[in-house]
């Protein structure tokens, strides 16, 4: 990669590094940030369909319950909740606690299982809303 | 004493450098991060909540006060928070002549997107 303006090496060259659990969060925060974000037009399509009625409304839901659509719903819920708790992570960065190389490996590895604890937790009350009720 | 700049004179004429209007965007991406914790989990359990309801049902929930109130918020964060968050990632990816109409079609798209979403919901709520 080159800088345009003036020719020369620009930073980071990232495909030179070995991939670590730091730089790896760190992509995947700014990954699921753009999946957020197209779940967002998405969230507004939702909304204006149940505001035009019934109809419109039942046609998006039923895009969502389509196995295709489910899929896809699982991995936005799993790239809200690594987004959210990354999120936090970063926050509590921000403060200025964390740094200690250590502390940066736990929080990592906790904030990953805490995002599929979570993401399993809520399609499981889902699924079982879904099925003990008519 | 007056406090040395680490940045040449001619890099100050250019407004070349790290600290143009970083500080702003980075402080506000927080604010609207902070705002959005309990704004989305609140939202994720309320969805979770409805997986059963009918239309009236899920409607009716949808156009009560408290309701309104948080989507609207919830709504104005989220939307700001995506075009601070996607401001970055263009600028950092995106050089030469795509880069200044795409950051002018993302924030004028978050912006009629949270509009239309806040309009949305205050048409349920108002009965349309």
């Amino acid at each position: 990669m080159t800088n345009p303006a003036r020719g020369r090496p620009s930073s980071p060259n990232i495909q030179i590094y070995r991939p670590q659990l730091t730089s790896v969060l760190s992509i995947v925060n700014r990954l699921t940030g753009v999946i957020l974000s197209v779940c967002a037009v998405f969230l507004v399509v939702w909304l204006s369909a149940a505001a035009a009625g019934p109809h419109a409304y039942a046609a998006v839901q039923a895009l969502i319950a389509s196995w295709i659509g489910r899929i896809v719903l699982f991995a936005c819920t799993l790239a809200f909740f690594l987004h959210l708790c990354g999120g936090i992570r970063h926050l509590v960065w921000d403060m200025g606690y964390g740094f200690e190389l250590r502390t940066i490996y736990v929080s990592g590895w906790v904030m990953v299982a805490v995002s599929v604890v979570l993401t399993a937790t809520a399609w499981f009350i889902s699924l079982f809303l879904s099925v003990s009720s008519p | 004493m007056t406090r040395q700049s680490t940045r040449s004179p001619l890099a100050r004429a250019l407004g070349l450098g790290s600290a143009k209007s970083g500080v702003e965007n980075w402080w506000l991406e927080r604010l609207s991060a902070v705002a959005l914790v309990p704004l989305t989990v609140w939202f994720v359990a309320s969805i979770i909540a409805h997986v059963n309801s009918d239309y009236g049902t899920f409607i009716a929930w949808l156009g009560a006060p408290l309701t309104t109130v948080m989507m609207v918020l919830l709504l104005i964060a989220l939307f700001y928070h995506t075009a601070l968050g996607l401001q970055v990632v263009i600028e950092d990816y995106v050089h030469g002549t795509a880069k200044l109409p795409l950051l002018v079609a993302l924030r004028l798209g978050c912006f009629a997107l949270a509009v239309t979403g806040i309009l949305a919901n205050l048409r349920i709520a108002l009965g349309r």
